[in-house]
Parts: C-alpha cells; structure tokens; sequence
C-alpha cells in the first residue's frame, strides 16, 4: 500500500470539510464562533440537556497512564449534524490537569460512500497522531490566527508533550526548525519528535533534510522508523543512499521481492537487484535466489507440460502435489532428484547439476538424494549412493554422515527389514547396533551378536520374542544346540 | 477474587484499581448503551483489571472482536474500539465504520487507544509483578531504533513512583536502561514543584537491559511454568492445551468422542497448587504432584471417621475446597503427563545437551554436528536460529568460515529470503562474526558462577537450578548487586555491553524509612526488552532465600521465551500478511 501524497492531497481538497475540528482552549475562528452560535441556538430544540459532551470529549488521556482516545461520530445528512461537526471539545468542562485529546472525526465521513476514496481515508485516520500537530492541513492560513503563535521551541514541545495542539508553521527558517528537533529529541517522546519530523519532511527539500539529519542520529532514527510504518518505500531508498548505507539500502530494495506474486516479474525483479551494494557475501546469496528462481520457472513450465501430457511414467505414478515455484533450494533439489534423477549434468533439472551451481555441501546432497530416493523405494539407487571402490576394485559402504542417520532417514520412508538390515550393520557403536537392530526386528544382527558375544542367557530371552516356527526361532535352536560354541554362561 | 495481589509487601491492587477507576471514568463519559469491539490482543490485559460484570453496569451490551469487515448489529447507542495504536488496525476500524448499517445514523463511534505506555498490567501483575504492556521493545530498540517505547518505560516508572512512592536508589546496565534513567530523572526535574509524600516501598530500582544478557532468553526453561511456555506457550496468564489428557472418563463408558477444542485454563497464584509448584524444576514437580495426592486422599478418607453429625457437617463444609484442589490435582498432572512425554523424547534431551556444551563452553568454535543435522531434517527456522545465536554469544561470535557455512545451509533449506532475519540477528548482536580473538565469554562464566555442576533440582540452593546448571545472567548481576555490590564484579560489567550507572533521587525529609531489624529490603527489578518465566522463578527463588535479605518485584515490558523472542526479530516477509 504506498501511500502518494498527492492522492492524499486531493482527497483533503476535494472534501469541502475541514478533516478536524479541534482546538486549543483559546479560540479564534469567527467560523467556529458562528458555528457555535447555531450549536447553540438548536440545541434547545433538540434536547433540553447538555449531553453533548459525549460527542468529542472521550478521554481516558493524559495523567498519570496517557493514553488517547478518539471519538468517532458517524454523520448523517442532518442539518443538526452539521452543526455539529463544528463544535469544538469544551475544554472547560475537563479537568485542568487532564490533557485533551479526544477529536471528533464526523467530517472525515461526511458525504461518503462506500469504498469511495477509501485509501485516502486510512491514510488519514493511520496518519492521526501526525494531524494533531499538522495545522496547515485544518485550515488555509489566512484563516488562523494563532493565538500561540509565539511560543518557543520548548513551549512548543512542552505543548506537544501534554497532547495540546500547536501550529508549527511559525517555525520557518531552517535554524528555527532544526532549534524545534533538537528540542524535540531531547524530549525523548517519540510522538513529538515524529511529529516534528513530518513537519520538516514535508517543507524541507529533501537534500537539506537528509542533511540535517545526519548529524542528529536519534531523529534519524526515528525517521528511518517512521518511513518504515509508512511504507514509504522511495523516500526510505534515497535516504539511505544519502547517508552511504547502500547495504541497508540493497536488502530493503530486495525485500520488496516478497510482494510481488508473478514468478516471471519477481524474477526480473531479482534480476535487477543482482547490481545492488549487497556485502560481498549477501551479493553471492541474491545471485543464487535469483538463478533458482529462473530455473524453477523453466523446471515447472517442463514439469507441468510432462504432467498433462501423461507419457512420462513417473508423474502418473507420483502426481505432483504442488508447483516448485518459490521453493528452497534443498526442496528443490528433492524435487529434481525424485523426478530427475537420472538426467545427464547438462540439464537444469539435473540434480548434479543443481549440486554443482549451488555449491551445495557433499552432506546436504547426500541426505536429499538418500530421501527422494528412498521414498521412491529405488533401493538400488540408495545402495550406490554409499558404494564406493577403492584401488583394488573392492566396494564398500561409505557415508559422510554416521550411518546412524543414514538408518534413521531410511526407516523414515519406510524401508524393508533387508534393507534395514544392510545399514544397522554398519553402524559402528556395538551397542547402538544391537539396540537398533531390536528396535527395527533386525534380528539376524541382534542374534550373531549374541552368538559373539557368548552370551546364552541373552539369546535364550530372545528366542522367547520370536514367532513360533519362524526362521529366526530355528536359527537360535540350532545355534544353542551347537556344542562348538563356548558359551560363557 | 484477587486477594493474591495483596499479599506480600507490595500491594498491587492499588495499580489495578488506579486502572479500573480510569476505565470507568472512560466508560461513563459514553452516555448511553455500548458495544465494545476489542483489539483480540487487549482482552487479556483488560481481564486482568476488569471483568464483564464491571462493564456491564456501566452499560456495555456487547462485545465483539476486532475484525475487517462489517460490524455484527448491535442495537447500541455507542460503538467503542479498544485498540492498540497500530496502523494495519486502523484500516479495520475504517472499514467497520464505512460499512456499518446507515440505519443507525445516531450512534456514536469512539476510539481508545491503549498504548504501550498503559499502565493496564498484563499477567504477571497477579503474580507480584507487573508487565508494562510493550511489544517487541528490542525489535524496536535495535533494529528501528524507535525509542518511544522507552519513553514510555519512563513514564510508566513515573506513575509507579506516584503511586509507590520515590525509588530513592535507581541501578542500571545497558544502553535502554542508562536512557531510561536519563529520561525519569529529566521528567523528575520537570516536576519539581510537586513533592512526592508517599512514603517509599522500593529501596532500590535495577533497571536491566535484555542487550546485556541475550544468553538467557535462548536457553530453553527447565522450571514447570517456563516448559509450559516453551512447549504451549502462556498468553495473558492463559494456556491452550490438546485436550486428550483432559478427557472425562465416566466410568463404564467408553470414551465415546475425544474433545478436539483444545483444553484453556487459567494459570496464576490464586491456585494452590499451580504457585506451589511453578517454579520447581520440572524433575521436582512429579514428586510434589504425588505428595499433594496423598494429602487430597487422605483428607477425603477423613469421612469414614466422621461420625457424630457435627463431624459430618465439618467435613460437607470442606468438600468444595477439596473438590476444588482435586480438580486443580488433575489439571497439573495431566500437563506434567504432557510436559514428561516431551521432556523425555530424545529429541528433547539431544537439544539440551547442545544447550549446555555451548554454555560451558564445549567445541563453541566449530560447526555442531547436531545443528548440521537438525538442519538437514528441517526441523524448524527457529529452533535452528536458537541454537546457532546462542553458539555465537557463547563464543563471543563466530568464526567467519563457521558463520558463513550456517548461513549458507539456512538460507539453501529455508529460503533466500531468510538474508533478511540473519541480518536482523546480526543486527541485535545474537549472530555475529567473531572480531577479537579473545572469548571473554569463560570468564564471564567463571567470574559469575553462571554454570553449577551438579545443580540441585529437587531442593535448590542456587538459582542455576531453573536452567539445571546454567544461572541466569541477568539475574546473578541482580544477586550481586545486593551482596556484595557491582563493585567487586567490575571487570565483567566491562565485558558486558552497555554502561552500568548507579543514580541516587533525593527525599524529602521524613520520608526516610526507618528499617526495623530483619526487615527486608525490596528492589524492583525492570527488565527492558523482555524476560523469560525461568528468570523470575530464579528471582523469586532469591527472594524467599531466608539470608537474602531482599524482596524482589519484577516488572518487564513483555514476558518472552526463546521462540517468541526470536520471532520477534525475524523478518516478517509481507507477501504472507495480506
């Protein structure tokens, strides 16, 4: 949602209402005066009390918690209404020490439909706390008569502070405003020094203002804060380049990917951020989130076609559950090595492809291929995954993560006891095998060791879990009647 | 209801009724019926100082949550929005009013906006501590840099002197906390006129900032109260539970349908049992649970001894209490049920044992396999993050080859997008690369006494039993305060970052509390940006230690564990909230 102000401007034009009525205890406005007058004048008629006061005065403000409150009055079309709407809260009637900020916001709504400008209308009900201390917006000049007009900066801030209403306009060259923000700043409210600041943003240039700011961290802070609530995302960007932060800069220029649903523009999108002041290091990451995304576009487009044309054997077997587009990396190489497989290095798709682009660590492409394989039940595929030969020509089972892992990830996926079975026997810990191999009815393993071991009373007990006339139960029978076997108990 | 609160030295209902009387000076300025339509993330704060029953005589008809949208009908002469200044809120509100029914042209809309600086006090004011509303204060603080909220923080430490009296000796460490002070003292000048004759109730007031000790949040709580956070997570005093352990068995029934609407209950002080056992170390309650057991069956076996009618009528008089404290029994041990099948899981136990190498100081320089591991399963962002910022602060940073090869793994598992919530880390000081070569992070350790082997869990002498060895930081820095003094640990508040500050506010003359012997004295401690459920069992552990000599209250502005708070420091990709 970037706000343009000029959308907001011509909304404030355009409605003939004044967007507040509100004012300090002192009032000047011969408007107001008549308008009172006429509040005055009817309110007999309508009702006999003075029970108006709800309409503006809601306020659970200031002393000792400070919160604020605002009345909203919904408008009807009545001539009452009008009236109304020009009423201002009566300070007289709050107590002295109470701050005042309850305003009523009837025009905001007067003559509109729904959905009718309704942008503008957020904006100026989310810029609230910025129209508090923004009179140019309520009334062309000629029309103020300031009645503090000459309050100093601190009289002003002490105003600001207790939630009073002050004209900032008076504070017109460039020493005066910055006298305002420092004064501000040393307040350390938030509220006011934002106030301040959309003060000066919006009648300073902004090269003067980035200026001033660089030396006035706090209030850079909080300005950097508030271009941030307000998603002003241009003004933020040139800031920042004027203040030589081009990192900060190139994350929150490629931060506004994450908006963008179309995979063909988010792609150019990143394409374009490539030449961004990233460090050196992020430089690397954007480069490859930029290069997946282009492959995943072509992978799908591929994919999708293969899918429908229904000939490729393993989209019919494995329907797709959902578009890769937007992955992770390592998702994405799960896809590939689950669909494409076997595909020659020079593809996209081709999961060593994919490994060699990425710099993907042997590991993490080790447990990905181990997992899209597994669940495939392609065991031969798992088991060459391990194979390697030495110089003799003989294989043997090798793993760059402890085969602990390896059995834990393919019983995961469900694999058969013989498969189980083949990796249970290479963990290396002896009694993390045996224990495995019990858990996972790997009993060929929990029985040889046993029989290594010696151990009778171990294998008598295990026997007693085996099923009946089961090959199992015949192998510890016959090893219990070998009478070659020493046992050492 | 909430005698609770006034128990103890600190009498709390005064805040709460200092706020109630507020809401009802609110509520009566709307003349008229209302409906209240509630920001859901207020209701729990509201609870706390007022119940339905108070804003029915002031005549609220209805309430509704906060929704976009149209507004449900109402027949209500005034429509109020209790909200939280937030903007994405304010598009709501918006559009509750454009679309609500034109027939109702008379009625009244008001907004309220409870701001961070409320002083309405979220859960832990039940438990001898108050929790100035204010979210994501470090986010805030360290990477927008907004310091509002610690304006804010001021402020509400001016309406706790007004109503408690001047805090005549004000500690502080960390940037926030030195600018906190700053700004009370400022505001306290600026009062001059007005002297303060309530007689004090604080001795001291220790203001920590989260900055000074990120270890802490981290480490996952091993006390009954911090692994319901952890595991369930406790929102204004309030816990959803799987409701399965809840079931009612009737007997010779069979279960016919299981409850699927998680099971809600309340958890505070004003429950017996709950305030006996919150802050044990998990390993202690099992043994409580089944002492209490014992003394519920007995006190029900004592009817076969009433015989006289009299006896009869003693024991009837007793049954809701006992009724009372069985259910009570019930509800915790099924949550212990709950709690014990995780704690027991190996995941659970290979987690923790990462844990405390990194906080003793095990093979911190290298990449863990375990976290290599876990990421490779995928387990979840945030429980890498975890593990991986506590790494780096226990190592005073990480090597760059280190940093960077968790980086890549990160962001080639989880998403590119996730450069964004690395940097934050980095920018809040959880992940960074190691600069000096020197880790002053043992002597920190040894220096405080931040690990005890052999914790004791079940009768603790130490604070480090609410991490089973590993004491809080944070809260050694307020042990040492008290005795003997930040003097003799001034090497390591060096090491430590941010300024440490002791200021002094004068009294007026007789308001200087004559002590009687033995009284204790108490300290409020604020804690700025955060603090973990573990962090106040340890100080309210050294609160009842019999030689201490202090009584703590705690007051925070957002009670936190390490998955929220790391939450709080991602970045929120915007494409996911519409």
């Amino acid at each position: 949602m970037m706000k343009s102000r000029t959308d907001e401007e011509e909304f404030w034009h355009s409605t003939k209402c004044k967007p507040f009525t509100f004012d300090d205890d002192d009032d000047g406005f011969s408007k107001l005066k008549e308008s009172k007058q006429a509040v005055n004048n009817i309110r007999p008629l309508v009702d006999e009390e003075e029970d108006e006061d709800d309409v503006e005065k809601v306020s659970w403000s200031g002393e000792p918690v400070g919160s604020i409150s605002w009345s909203v009055r919904e408008t009807a079309a009545s001539s009452q209404r009008t009236d109304r709407e020009s009423t201002f809260p009566k300070t007289s009637t709050d107590p002295p020490t109470r701050s005042l900020s309850g305003y009523s916001l009837s025009s905001l709504f007067k003559g509109k439909t729904k959905g009718g400008n309704f942008q503008a209308f957020t904006d100026s009900l989310s810029d609230s706390s910025v129209r508090l201390y923004a009179p140019e917006l309520r009334k062309p000049k000629s029309d103020y008569k300031d009645a503090v007009s000459d309050l100093s900066p601190e009289e002003t801030v002490q105003r600001m502070l207790q939630g009073k209403v002050v004209s900032l306009e008076k504070f017109r060259s460039l020493q005066d405003k910055m006298c305002l923000l420092d004064v501000s700043v040393s307040a350390h409210d938030g509220n006011v020094i934002t106030a301040v600041l959309i003060y000066l943003k919006r009648t300073l240039s902004k090269d003067v203002l980035f200026r001033e700011l660089e030396s006035r961290q706090t209030a850079l802070r909080h300005f950097i804060h508030y271009l941030t609530e307000t998603r002003d995302q241009r003004l933020l960007l040139e800031l920042l380049r004027a203040l030589g932060r081009t990192e900060d800069m190139a994350l929150l220029q490629y931060k506004e990917h994450l908006r963008i649903a179309d995979e063909n523009k988010r792609r150019d999108f990143l394409k374009s951020c490539l030449s961004l002041p990233f460090s050196a290091e992020d430089s690397g990451h954007v480069q490859d989130h930029y290069t997946l995304l282009e492959r995943q576009i072509i992978i799908e487009a591929t994919d999708r076609q293969a899918e429908r044309g229904g000939k490729v054997e393993i989209f019919q077997k494995f329907p797709r559950r959902a578009s890769i587009l937007n992955m992770p990396l390592v998702t994405t190489l799960y896809y590939c090595c689950f669909y494409h497989y076997t595909e020659s290095e020079g593809t996209y798709s081709s999961p060593l492809n994919i490994r060699q682009t990425f710099k993907i660590s042997k590991k993490q492409y080790f447990v990905t291929a181990l997992a899209a394989r597994a669940k495939l039940k392609a065991w031969s595929d798992v088991d060459a995954l391990f194979t390697s030969r030495n110089w003799l020509g003989f294989t043997r089972k090798k793993s760059p993560l402890s085969f602990q892992r390896v059995v834990d990830i393919l019983q995961k996926n469900s694999a058969p006891t013989q498969v189980l079975q083949e990796y249970v026997a290479l963990v290396d810990d002896s009694d993390l095998r045996i224990s495995l191999a019990q858990k996972l009815k790997c009993h060929d393993i929990v029985i040889n060791m046993y029989r290594d071991l010696k151990d009778r009373q171990l294998l008598l007990g295990y026997l007693k879990k085996m099923e009946r006339g089961s090959v199992e139960e015949r192998k510890i029978n016959e090893l219990l009647n070998n009478s070659q076997i020493r046992w050492k108990n | 209801m909430a005698a609770h609160l006034s128990y103890g030295k600190v009498n709390l209902n005064i805040l709460r009724e200092a706020a109630r009387k507020e809401l009802r000076e609110f509520l009566d300025k709307c003349a008229g019926s209302k409906a209240i339509v509630w920001d859901e993330y207020l209701t729990g704060p509201f609870g706390l100082i007022a119940q339905y029953s108070l804003l029915k005589e002031h005549e609220v008809e209805k309430m509704f949550t906060l929704k976009s949208g149209r507004l449900p009908s109402a027949d209500v002469k005034n429509i109020i929005f209790f909200v939280r200044p937030r903007l994405e809120l304010m598009d709501i509100i918006a559009e509750n009013v454009f679309r609500c029914d034109k027939a109702h042209s008379s009625r009244d809309f008001h907004i309220l906006f409870v701001p961070r600086r409320s002083i309405l006090c979220e859960q832990r004011l039940r438990d001898h501590s108050a929790v100035l509303q204010m979210k994501h204060l470090l986010y805030e603080c360290y990477l927008e840099n907004d310091q509002t909220s610690l304006y804010h923080t001021a402020k509400g430490l001016m309406t706790l002197q007004a109503l408690y009296g001047t805090i005549p000796q004000i500690y502080g460490k960390g940037e926030c906390a030195r600018h906190v002070a700053n700004m009370m003292l400022r505001m306290k000048r600026e009062f001059a006129g007005t002297q303060n004759q309530i007689l004090p109730v604080f001795d001291t007031l220790l203001l920590l900032d989260r900055n000074v000790d990120l270890l802490t949040p981290l480490a996952t709580q091993l006390t009954y109260e911090g692994l319901i956070d952890e595991i369930y997570g406790i929102t204004n005093g309030y816990v959803k539970l799987p409701p399965e352990k809840f079931a009612q068995k009737k007997q010779g029934e069979a279960s016919k349908d299981l409850p699927t609407e998680p099971k809600k209950l309340q958890l505070n002080s004003a429950e017996e049992l709950y305030a006996e056992i919150r802050d044990k170390n998990f390993n202690a309650v099992g043994a409580a649970l089944s002492k209490k057991a014992k003394i519920i069956s007995a006190a029900f076996e004592e009817r076969h001894n009433a015989k006289t009618v009299g006896e009869i009528k003693q024991f009837v008089s007793q049954l809701p209490h006992m009724q009372a404290a069985r259910s009570s029994l019930a509800n915790h041990t099924s949550i212990a049920e709950l709690i014990k099948d995780i704690t027991t899981s190996e995941a659970f136990f290979d987690n923790l044992t990462v844990e405390q190498e990194f906080m003793t100081g095990v093979e911190t320089d290298k990449v863990n396999t375990y976290i290599e591991d876990s990421i490779a399963q995928k387990d979840p962002l945030i429980k890498i993050l975890r593990l991986v910022c506590m790494q780096s602060v226990c190592n005073n940073g990480l090597k760059q080859k280190v940093l960077d090869y968790y980086k890549r793994e990160i962001l080639q598992t989880y998403g590119y997008e996730h450069i964004l919530t690395l940097n934050n880390l980095e920018k809040a000081g959880l992940l960074k690369p190691q600069t000096s070569s020197r880790n002053n992070y043992p002597t920190i350790r040894k220096t405080l006494k931040l690990w005890m082997e052999d914790a004791n869990e079940q009768n603790p002498n130490d604070i480090s039993y609410v991490y089973s060895g590993y004491a809080p930081l944070s809260i050694r820095l307020t042990q040492v305060l008290a005795r003997p003094g930040w003097r003799s640990i001034e090497e390591v508040l060096k090491m430590l970052p941010g300024p440490h500050f002791e200021e002094r506010q004068q009294l007026p003359a007789g308001l200087h509390k004559k002590r009687q012997q033995g009284e204790n004295r108490t300290t409020l401690v604020f804690f700025l940006g955060g603090v973990t459920y573990a962090e106040i069992a340890a100080l309210r552990f050294l609160s009842q230690m019999e030689d201490s000599g202090m009584e703590y209250i705690i007051a925070t502005t957002k009670l936190i564990n390490g998955t929220t708070w790391i939450k709080s420091l991602m970045d929120r990709p915007e494409s996911q909230t519409p």
